[in-house]
């Protein structure tokens, strides 16, 4: 301790040692616990690092000591240097230590701080929808698709040949009229709004050689007036297999794995007779429909048959080589039945709740 | 039709136990589409009794006469005391029998009868008529029992009005007018439960005569091949229809007019032959069946009178003379539309003594065209539209006239009319195999033979097969045996062999074709343009536009307020001879008219803040199209023919529409809504040709006038030069005209004209950093930024990676008519760090472009 002393007083005068009180390490261990106090006593990290020149600037004790080394005797040099970095030290780890107990501190805080209401409405985008028909045109297409079919297309104002006459519905056939059908003006232009997609069969077997797999959607047009069943404007989807050795069975084949894909394992086919000009044998077909709204039940969906021969002759196809099936379903319609949608006007005006609560999914 | 099983019954020993759930079933499984079944017992309940009329006391003092009654029940209300009830109806007197429901019955629709206060008096009960009980859609009065029911007061009132018995009603398919009739039914019912069936219309009649019942001349056979008729003299004119026939006609809808009107119809009902009956006596002069001559008058039945055009087949009266030579040589004069609708100057009436009954074969195809032409769709016409067996005239007649003999009185002549041109069915053959090959069922060549023979065909085995075949998927049925089938005469739809086999397997049952799965051939997916509509329609989903399926329908006015010049091609529109609303008799030449249409229904419903879109065809007639070539269906169309039919179609192309009102963005908690403007309409074009695959850098933006956009706010979208499309604020006279929100935007391009996608190339990303540097321009306002930056793109050379319109700023500093662009470049190189110097090189380049096309100087510098 006298070493000490006499080391601390060595500054200016050797031999004239005086008491320097900074360096005294009573003063080093005062100035320590000050500071450590201080840093205890800030609040944030703001605080600290306002407190940090009075305890580790150049005019803080600790500083201000360090000052002082250099006037003391060599020999005390190094101990009064030890003893002010340790004090040094000593503060700057107290600081440290508080800075990151209060940051941590202010981090926590700033996250409860910072809580939101998270169940804010977050609609900022308008949302759009697709139209239930669209959507389930797509599906169907996207199952015959997949099963190799392709998608045929055709115009909506079609000739009456393809419309009527190739499909061997007869000049004098009743729906043929201005009663049943939209003709384009002037009344014998031979044009009509198409009444059913399938002129886009006709279409298909004149311009393509069997094996024939194809899938028409499309829209189709009758003269009826708009209410709560019937529309003027309506969606239809028929299917048309033209190949070698083609037979009613695999025709039910088809509607059966159709309509599982549709109405769920459960779902099959139920065949009526019928009568349409453009197939023979012809059929209506019912499905069986579990999920229906008012409970399992068969459900009329639509007509199908073997394609009459003399179609396939209209059409280029030798009927004593070539048969096929068709089939055909309305689109409004299995959108009606499937969804429970009790109007049909409501698929029609384009009301936008309608079609927003069907969304645009898939 | 309905008609009832008792009548059924009497031609097909059906089982004696029928559901009527099999019933219904089983005619479903031959393809007659059932209304209904109904069992009558079943329809009302309770107490419904035969009850005599003793006393009425008519009350006054009330809207209508009233009638207080006390009615003899017998003793089925307990007590065997007069029942009082009060009747609105008046067709009855003292002594009548009635039919009567007492308190706790109930009658169809679940009305409950109960003793209740009315008109003053308490009334126990009901008298009812032929409606109140569901049996027919009479209600001009109550039931009266004929004199000769030996119905007695309390007997049940069910088995005396026909409520014991069950009524089937069908709809029949327009093939098969044969099932029209008791007689096609109980075939059909015949074959569904295997039962015998004794066909009415095969009972014996006698032959035509020598001498003739009348003096008929039938100058187009054609038009009418077969006449036969049958006089009955010295009717009692007072004769009423016996109770089972008024009932059973009652079933089938059709009212009780006179005895031998009544045995007409019902002849037509039980054979599925319309007939007439003339009071011979209101005939002058022989009958001549010819067509009409254009212009030709006749009041038919139904009290209308009718001008006849040259096609019509008419009956007429020689014995009155034809002012008009055209009509030829004793012409006479319409009193008949034939097989349509009786005339009534013939028509049978209170005093008709002398009656002849007339059963005449149709064209088919001669009366649809008449029905339809007069709308004249009758029980008679719908028949013969469908076909009715021309076997049958004689023994129509002879049935009706043993009916009138016996119920009428009077004698039947001796002389029967037949005039006969019917040629016979014309057989077809049917390889034996035919029907396993198109149906899938192993049939054997036994089996066809059978049920052809059930439906009444005549099957005989015919030489081998005509055609070579190249067999069937599975099935080996018959080898090479054909038949040689003869449809009966009542099966005109049976021509082809197809129509054979549907009978083969109609008559096994559809429910026995089994189900397998094809094998398509490879098929190649969607085809470009369709996978682009999908991404077309889920862009605009995703984007907040809803879409819209809207009727192409429009009025002439809409190109008016659409504001389209005089001379646009889009005025020129598919117009329809028959549209449903004569208001809308064009179809749409751009999808906007009907858009906007159904966006002023979602306003009117109270919404407003509306994105819709709508991807659809719009028709562009063709001018001088001219009418497709006459092309026939027994062999293809020659590719030429085709060509030429289809070229007089209008244009189809598909377009895809969005417009736009309200905000585009909603307001919220987050701050202001945006309201969409011109810019919305541009975006949703830009990004459809982004959707449809076009790289940004082939598409132009440029300002055009074009109705009905806002002349200052309307762009062409542009595809590689090529204009397809436009988008912005409407016109604020559209807007005005059209009665829509302020500012409403909109877009419509046509898709078919946007080129396919191209195989787009990766581009090289450099990792090097990049050099960002900010440049405002001033230029003149009128200068199209799109414009600027290309000048910008086309200075900066290939050290620009991308550059970006960050603010536009107009200032009085900047002088009057100029405005600052303020761009962000960035510069990359693909193999090192830009220096400065080439970062300001390559701006400076930029900016000189921008300088030298526009005049564009650095703001501030």
């Amino acid at each position: 301790m006298r070493e000490c002393l006499y080391a601390m007083s060595y500054r200016n005068d050797p031999y004239d040692p005086k008491q320097v009180a900074l360096l005294d390490p009573a003063a080093l261990a005062e100035a320590v616990a000050t500071a450590e106090v201080a840093f205890a006593a800030a609040a944030n990290p703001d605080e600290l690092t306002a407190l940090r020149p009075a305890h580790l600037g150049d005019r803080a004790p600790a500083s201000l000591a360090r000052r002082e080394i250099g006037a003391l005797p060599p020999a005390a040099k190094a101990d009064a240097g030890k003893r002010v970095n340790e004090a040094r030290r000593s503060i700057e780890s107290a600081y440290a230590a508080r800075a990151q107990v209060l940051e941590r501190e202010q981090a926590e805080r700033m996250l409860v701080e910072e809580r939101v209401d998270v169940t804010l409405p977050s609609d900022r985008r308008p949302v759009g929808a697709r139209h239930p028909v669209s959507t389930l045109m797509e599906q169907i297409t996207d199952f015959f698709v997949g099963m190799g079919y392709e998608v045929a297309e055709g115009p909506e104002v079609e000739l009456e040949w393809t419309n009527f006459d190739a499909l061997n519905i007869l000049p004098d056939h009743p729906a043929r009229g201005l009663m049943d059908t939209f003709h384009v003006a002037p009344e014998h232009s031979g044009m009509v709004l198409r009444t059913h997609t399938s002129p886009v069969q006709a279409r298909t077997m004149l311009t393509r050689t069997p094996p024939i797999h194809v899938i028409c959607p499309g829209r189709v047009y009758r003269t009826d007036e708009l209410d709560a069943t019937h529309a003027p404007v309506f969606h239809q989807v028929e299917g048309l297999v033209v190949d070698r050795g083609i037979t009613m069975a695999h025709l039910r084949g088809t509607l059966d794995h159709f309509a599982r894909a549709m109405f769920g394992p459960q779902a099959r086919t139920r065949f009526r007779p019928h009568y349409f000009p453009f197939t023979e044998p012809s059929a209506e077909f019912d499905v069986w429909f579990p999920e229906h709204r008012k409970g399992a039940q068969w459900v009329e969906w639509g007509g199908c048959g073997m394609v009459n021969p003399r179609v396939l002759r209209a059409c280029g196809i030798d009927p004593e080589v070539y048969s096929g099936f068709a089939f055909g379903m309305g689109i409004d319609r299995t959108v009606m039945f499937r969804h429970g949608v009790g109007d049909m006007r409501d698929l029609v005006e384009g009301d936008v709740r309608f079609a927003r609560a069907f969304g645009y999914g898939a | 039709m309905r008609v009832s099983v008792s009548w059924l019954r009497e031609y097909v020993d059906l089982p004696a136990h029928l559901t009527p759930a099999d019933l219904e079933q089983s005619l479903v499984g031959l393809g007659l589409e059932v209304e209904s079944v109904v069992d009558l017992a079943a329809t009302v309940t309770g107490p419904l009794v035969v009850g005599e009329v003793r006393e009425i006391e008519e009350l006054t003092g009330f809207k209508k006469p009233i009638r207080f009654c006390r009615v003899d029940v017998g003793d089925a209300n307990g007590t065997g005391e007069l029942q009082e009830i009060v009747c609105g109806a008046r067709n009855f007197a003292v002594g009548d029998r009635v039919v009567v429901i007492l308190p706790g019955g109930v009658l169809p629709g679940d009305f409950a009868i109960g003793a209740r206060r009315t008109y003053g008096r308490d009334s126990k009960g009901m008298i009812c008529s032929v409606k109140e009980l569901g049996l027919g859609d009479d209600h001009a009065g109550i039931i009266v029992l004929p004199d000769s029911s030996p119905a007695k007061p309390g007997d049940d009132a069910r088995p005396v009005v026909g409520l014991d018995d069950v009524v089937v009603e069908v709809e029949l398919t327009p093939d098969r007018g044969y099932q029209m009739s008791v007689r096609g039914i109980a075939r059909e019912l015949s074959h569904a439960f295997g039962v015998a069936f004794r066909d009415p219309g095969l009972a014996s009649a006698p032959a035509g005569t020598e001498e003739p019942a009348y003096p008929v001349e039938v100058r187009d056979p054609v038009g009418c091949d077969r006449f036969a008729a049958r006089m009955v003299r010295g009717v009692n004119p007072a004769a009423p229809s016996p109770a089972w026939m008024v009932q059973r006609l009652t079933t089938a809808g059709i009212r009780s007019l006179s005895l031998p009107v009544d045995i007409t119809n019902y002849v037509m009902l039980e054979l599925g032959q319309p007939m007439h009956a003339f009071d011979a006596d209101r005939i002058t002069g022989s009958l001549v069946v010819r067509r009409a001559v254009a212009g030709e008058r006749l009041t038919t039945l139904d009290g209308v009178a009718r001008t006849l055009v040259a096609e019509d087949m008419v009956i007429c009266d020689a014995g009155l003379p034809n002012p008009d030579p055209a009509a030829g040589a004793d012409a006479g004069v319409p009193i008949s539309l034939a097989a349509v609708m009786g005339g009534e100057s013939s028509e049978v009436v209170a005093e008709t003594n002398n009656v002849l009954f007339e059963a005449a074969h149709w064209d088919p195809v001669m009366v649809g065209r008449t029905a339809r032409r007069h709308r004249l769709f009758s029980a008679a016409a719908k028949r013969w539209e469908r076909g009715v067996d021309p076997a049958l005239p004689l023994v129509a007649v002879e049935r009706a006239v043993r009916l009138l003999v016996e119920h009428g009185g009077g004698a039947a002549g001796a002389e029967i009319l037949d005039i006969d041109h019917v040629s016979a069915p014309t057989p077809v053959v049917l390889p034996a195999d035919l029907p396993s090959r198109r149906v899938g069922v192993a049939y054997s060549p036994d089996r066809v033979a059978a049920l052809l023979t059930e439906v009444g065909c005549t099957v005989v085995t015919g030489p081998d097969r005509l055609a070579a075949d190249p067999g069937a998927v599975g099935v080996d049925a018959g080898g090479a045996v054909s038949f040689l089938v003869t449809p009966p005469t009542w099966r005109p739809d049976l021509t082809d062999p197809a129509d054979l086999v549907e009978e083969v397997v109609r008559l096994d049952g559809y429910d026995r074709v089994p189900a397998v799965l094809p094998v398509a051939p490879a098929g190649r997916g969607l085809t470009w343009q369709q996978r682009r509509q999908r991404a077309v329609a889920r862009m605009l989903a995703d984007q907040g536009y809803v879409e819209v399926l809207s009727a192409p329908f429009v009025s002439v006015e809409l190109a008016d307020q659409l504001g389209l010049p005089a001379d646009d091609a889009r005025r020129r529109a598919v117009r329809l001879a028959n549209p449903l609303s004569e208001e809308e008799p064009a179809l749409r030449t751009m999808l906007l008219g009907p858009l906007l249409g159904v966006l002023r229904r979602n306003l009117s419903r109270g919404q407003r803040d509306l994105a819709l879109y709508e991807i659809g065809t719009v028709f562009h007639p063709r001018a001088a199209a001219g009418s497709p070539p006459a092309m026939g269906v027994e062999h293809r169309p020659s590719d030429a023919e085709f060509a030429a039919a289809d070229a007089v179609l209008p244009e189809q192309p598909r377009h895809v529409a969005v417009v736009l009102a309200g905000e585009v963005e909603p307001g919220g908690w987050w701050g202001e809504g945006r309201p969409a403007g011109w810019a919305d309409a541009v975006a949703a074009a830009r990004s459809v040709l982004a959707a449809a695959g076009i790289p940004a850098d082939r598409v132009a933006v440029r300002a055009v006038e074009h109705a009905p956009w806002h002349p200052g706010r309307c762009a062409s979208l542009v595809v590689d030069g090529v204009a397809v499309g436009y988008a912005g604020e409407l016109h604020p006279a559209v807007i005005a005209e059209l009665e829509l929100p302020r500012r409403t935007a909109a877009m419509e391009l046509d898709l078919d004209a946007v080129p396919a996608a191209p195989v787009r190339q990766a581009p090289v990303l450099s990792s090097f950093p990049p050099a960002l540097i900010d440049v405002a321009l001033v230029v003149d306002v009128d200068v199209p930024v799109a414009e600027v930056q290309g000048a910008l793109v086309a200075g900066a050379g290939a050290l620009l990676e991308s550059v970006r319109l960050f603010d536009v700023y107009v200032g009085a500093q900047l002088g009057a008519g100029r405005r600052s662009l303020a761009y962000q470049l960035i510069f990359r190189a693909p193999d090192r760090t830009l220096t400065v110097e080439e970062a300001v090189a390559a701006r400076d380049a930029a900016v000189a472009c921008a300088a030298e096309r526009f005049g564009a100087t650095l703001r501030g510098v």
